[in-house]
C-alpha cells in the first residue's frame, strides 16, 4: 500500500535525510521524498499498521533533522 | 513571504543594525565580547540549538554543525588573540542565514511558479438545482449529470456537450494557443477553458477519473522518480560532508605538528584552525543538493507548460539521450483517417462514380465505406439502392438506380470476369463495375499529418540518428510514407506481437547509451510503449491507455512536440551538467585556496552562499522553453 503525506523541510539537503531515515523505519517498503512538491510517498510492508509506521517514520525523521515536520493527517 | 521567512528577516535585519552600532561603540575587552555576543546569538541560535540537537542525536555532521564550529572556532580565536575581531564569526553566520532565506525564498517562489503553470484543477462545477445554478465540488457531481460551464470557466468534468456551441482554449493542456470549436454532441475534456459560448454537458466520467484528474495526479507525482544525477547528489552528498570535516580537522592539526616536529618551526595554531574553519565554511553542499532537483522540477514544469508531460526526472534525462527513435504510422505519422485520394480512368465524371461507389457501400460500416460517404458529401438516398450483397473480403455488389454495380477489389474484377486497369498509386483500391463494365478506380489512402515531415526533420536536426516506422499496413503504402517523410527504415506487415519484437530487436542492435524512443498514439501499442526505453504517447487529450502506459505524453497530435520534447530534456540536462561541474569546481578550487591560505572566510562565504544562489538561477532556467 502506497500514502502520500505532505511535508514541511527547509532544505535539499535535509529532505534527502528524512528520505533516508523514512526509508530505514521498519514496516517502510520504499520510501521518497520530494523536496519540491513537499510531499513524502511512503509504501508499507504488508502486515504493518501505516499509523504506527509513521509515527515511527515522524520520529525518525525528526531525529534526523529537528525543523522538519510529517503531516500525518 | 511566509511567516517563517518573514521572522528571519527581521532576525538578519537586527544582527545587521547591532553590528553596525557595535562598529562605533568604543569598547574593549570582556565588555566588547559580551556586545557582540548579542548579534551573535541574534542570528545564530537556531543554528546553534540545531547543531547541539545534531549532536544528541549523533547526527553529527550536518551544515549546522559546520556552521557552529566554524563561527564559535573563529570567536574563541578572537579571544585566544585577544583581537577583539568578532565582525567575522558574526559575518560568516549572518551571510549563511543570508543564503538559507534566499535559498527557501526562491525555492519558494519556484514552487509556486510552477505550481500555477500546472494550475488546471478546476474548483468548482456548476449544477442547474430548480432553475437556479448552484456551484458544488467536482468530486460530488455523478456521473450523467448535466453540468454548465459559462465562458471564461474551466471545464471541471469530462463529458458530452448537450446544449451549446463555443470555442475552447486547450492551452493549459496542449499547450497549442489556436482554439477549438465545440458543438452539441462534441466530446469534452476537462481543463479546457471555455471561452465564448454558454454550454451544457452531460458528464460521463467521475471527476477522479477524468482528463484533468489523470494529468495532475501525473505532474504532481512526476518529480517522485529520481533521475541518476539525483542519485549521484545524494551519494556524493552522503560521503562529501564526512570526508570534508575529516580534511578540516586534518588541515587544523597535521601542520602544526609537521612544522613542530619536522621543520622545527613554531607551530602557528592560530593559522590553521583558522584555515580549517574557513574550510568548513566553504565546504556546505547546499548548492549542489538544491540545485540539482530544482532543475528538473523546472525542466518538467517547462515542459507542460508546452503541452509535453513527462512522468519523471530519469524520463528527462533518458529523453535527452535518445537517438533512436520508433514511430507507428497509423495515428502517429498520419491521422489514422481514410480519405478518398484520386479517381483514375473513370468512364464518367468522377462525381457521378463516387456517388455510385458510395451508394453501393452505403450499407456497410467499414471505414472505406465510411470515407466514401465522407468523400460523396451528399445526404444518400438509400432508397435508390437494392439487393445488396456484400462479398466478404472482396467488396459488394448492388443494384444501384436498377444498375448493376460492384464495387472491390482486384478479386471482385476476376470474380466477375471483368478486365480492370491496375493502379501506380498505393492505398485501397475500390474498382468499380458498372452495368458489367468496367468504369475505374478509386484509390483511399491514410492522410499523412500536416507536420510529420518537418517533425521527422526536426528530429534529425536535434541529433536523432535514426528513425524508424513501424506499421501493421501493406509494403507498397508503408514505403510510400516513409519516402515521402524521410524516415530511415520502415517495416511493414506487422502484427501488433511483431512491433514488439521488431522493438526488442532494434533495443539488442544499438549501443547502451543511445536510448531509443518508441511513439505511439497508445491504442494498441501499449506493450511497446512499456518495451522502449521510453514510451511517449501522442495526442493524449482522452486516452487513459496513453497516459498509463507511457512515460512522456504529448497533450496534442502534432508530431513536431517529439523534437521539443527531446529540445527541452537536452536544456534541462544541460543545466543539470553545469550545475553538478560549476558548483563542484568552484567548492573544490575556493577549498584549495582555503587550505593554501590564499583565501579568507568572505571568500568562503561567496563559496557557499554566491554559489547557491548562481545555481539556483541557472536551474531556474530550465522553466522557459519558449524558444525551443
Amino acid at each position: 500500500m502506497k500514502k502520500t503525506y505532505k511535508i514541511d523541510v527547509d532544505c535539499a539537503n535535509c529532505a534527502n535525510k528524512m528520505e533516508q531515515a523514512a526509508q530505514k523505519t521498519e514496516g517502510v517498503k520504499t520510501a521518497t521524498v520530494n523536496f519540491m512538491t513537499l510531499k513524502m510517498v511512503v509504501e508499507f510492508l504488508e502486515g504493518h499498521d501505516p499509523k504506527a509506521v509513521m509515527q515511527a517514520v515522524r520520529k525518525n525523521c525528526k531525529r534526523v533533522e529537528s525543523d522538519c515536520e510529517v503531516y500525518l493527517s | 513571504m511566509t511567516k517563517k521567512q518573514k521572522i528571519m528577516l527581521g532576525r538578519i535585519l537586527a544582527a545587521v543594525a547591532l553590528l553596525i552600532a557595535l562598529h562605533f561603540a568604543p569598547v574593549t575587552g570582556w565588555v566588547r565580547f559580551g556586545l557582540y555576543l548579542i548579534p551573535y546569538l541574534v542570528i545564530g541560535y537556531d543554528i546553534l540549538l540545531k547543531a547541539l540537537k545534531g549532536i544528541r542525536n549523533r547526527q553529527v555532521f550536518d551544515e549546522s554543525f559546520l556552521m557552529a564550529v566554524a563561527t564559535l572556532g573563529a570567536i574563541a580565536l578572537a579571544l585566544y588573540e585577544d583581537s577583539g575581531d568578532y565582525t567575522e564569526a558574526i559575518a560568516v553566520m549572518l551571510f549563511y542565514q543570508v543564503g538559507e532565506w534566499f535559498q527557501s525564498y526562491a525555492v519558494g517562489k519556484s514552487r509556486r511558479n510552477i505550481s500555477d503553470l500546472m494550475d488546471i484543477r478546476p474548483d468548482y462545477a456548476n449544477v442547474e438545482r430548480e432553475g437556479r445554478l448552484e456551484r458544488v465540488d467536482p468530486d460530488e457531481v455523478e456521473i450523467g449529470t448535466v453540468i454548465v460551464v459559462q465562458p471564461g470557466e474551466k471545464v471541471p468534468i469530462d463529458g458530452i456537450v448537450v446544449e451549446g456551441a463555443s470555442s475552447l482554449n486547450t492551452a493549459a493542456l496542449t499547450g497549442e494557443s489556436l482554439p477549438r470549436d465545440t458543438q452539441q454532441g462534441d466530446e469534452i475534456i476537462s481543463g479546457c477553458i471555455n471561452m465564448t459560448g454558454l454550454l451544457k454537458i452531460r458528464t460521463t466520467k467521475e471527476f477522479g477519473e477524468s482528463t484533468v484528474s489523470k494529468i495532475l495526479d501525473l505532474v504532481e507525482n512526476a518529480s517522485s522518480r529520481k533521475s541518476k544525477s539525483e542519485d549521484f547528489i545524494s551519494k556524493f552528498a552522503r560521503i562529501y560532508t564526512p570526508a570534508v570535516c575529516g580534511s578540516a580537522l586534518v588541515l587544523a592539526v597535521l601542520p602544526p605538528l609537521i612544522r613542530v616536529f619536522v621543520l622545527g618551526l613554531s607551530a602557528g595554531w592560530e593559522t590553521w584552525v583558522y584555515r580549517a574553519l574557513t574550510f568548513l565554511v566553504a565546504s556546505c553542499p547546499c548548492a549542489l543538493v538544491i540545485s540539482i532537483p530544482l532543475s528538473f522540477f523546472a525542466g518538467i514544469g517547462g515542459a507542460s507548460k508546452a503541452g509535453v508531460l513527462v512522468k519523471g526526472s530519469n524520463y528527462l534525462e533518458t529523453l535527452s539521450q535518445t537517438k533512436i527513435v520508433v514511430f507507428d504510422k497509423t495515428g502517429t505519422l498520419t491521422q489514422g483517417v481514410f480519405e478518398v485520394n484520386g479517381i483514375h480512368h473513370s468512364e464518367m465524371e468522377n462525381a457521378k462514380l463516387l456517388e455510385y461507389a458510395a451508394l453501393a457501400e452505403s450499407a456497410s460500416s467499414h471505414p472505406i465505406s465510411k470515407s466514401l460517404q465522407r468523400a460523396y458529401g451528399k445526404e444518400l438516398d438509400r432508397s435508390r439502392v437494392r439487393n445488396i450483397q456484400e462479398i466478404s473480403g472482396s467488396g459488394v455488389i448492388a443494384q444501384v438506380d436498377g444498375l448493376e454495380v460492384a464495387a472491390g477489389n482486384d478479386k471482385l474484377m476476376d470474380r466477375l470476369g471483368i478486365s480492370y486497369i491496375p493502379c501506380h498509386s498505393v492505398g485501397t483500391i475500390i474498382h468499380l463495375a458498372i452495368g458489367g463494365k468496367y468504369a475505374g478506380h478509386i484509390v483511399i489512402s491514410d492522410v499523412v499529418k500536416p507536420h510529420s515531415k518537418e517533425a521527422i526533420q526536426a528530429l534529425k536536426a536535434a541529433g536523432v540518428r535514426r528513425t524508424v516506422m513501424l506499421t501493421g499496413d501493406a509494403k507498397a503504402v508503408a514505403d510510400q510514407v516513409a519516402a515521402g517523410l524521410g524516415v530511415d527504415q520502415a517495416y511493414s506487415q506487422l502484427l501488433p506481437a511483431g512491433k514488439v519484437e521488431k522493438v526488442e530487436e532494434l533495443l539488442s542492435e544499438k549501443p547502451e547509451k543511445a536510448k531509443l524512443a518508441f511513439v505511439g498514439d497508445g491504442i494498441n501499442d501499449a506493450p511497446v510503449l512499456r518495451r522502449a526505453d521510453i514510451g511517449i504517447a501522442m495526442g493524449a487529450m482522452g486516452s487513459d491507455a496513453a497516459i498509463e502506459a507511457a512515460d512522456v505524453v504529448l497533450m496534442d497530435d502534432d508530431p513536431l512536440k517529439i523534437a521539443t520534447a527531446i529540445r527541452i530534456s537536452r536544456k534541462c540536462l544541460g543545466i543539470v551538467y553545469q550545475n553538478i561541474i560549476f558548483a563542484i569546481g568552484i567548492k573544490l578550487l575556493c577549498l584549495v585556496l582555503v587550505a593554501l591560505g590564499f583565501a579568507n572566510m568572505w571568500l568562503a562565504i561567496f563559496a557557499d552562499v554566491g554559489v547557491m544562489i548562481l545555481a539556483v538561477l541557472n536551474a531556474i532556467r530550465a522553466l522557459f522553453v519558449k524558444n525551443l
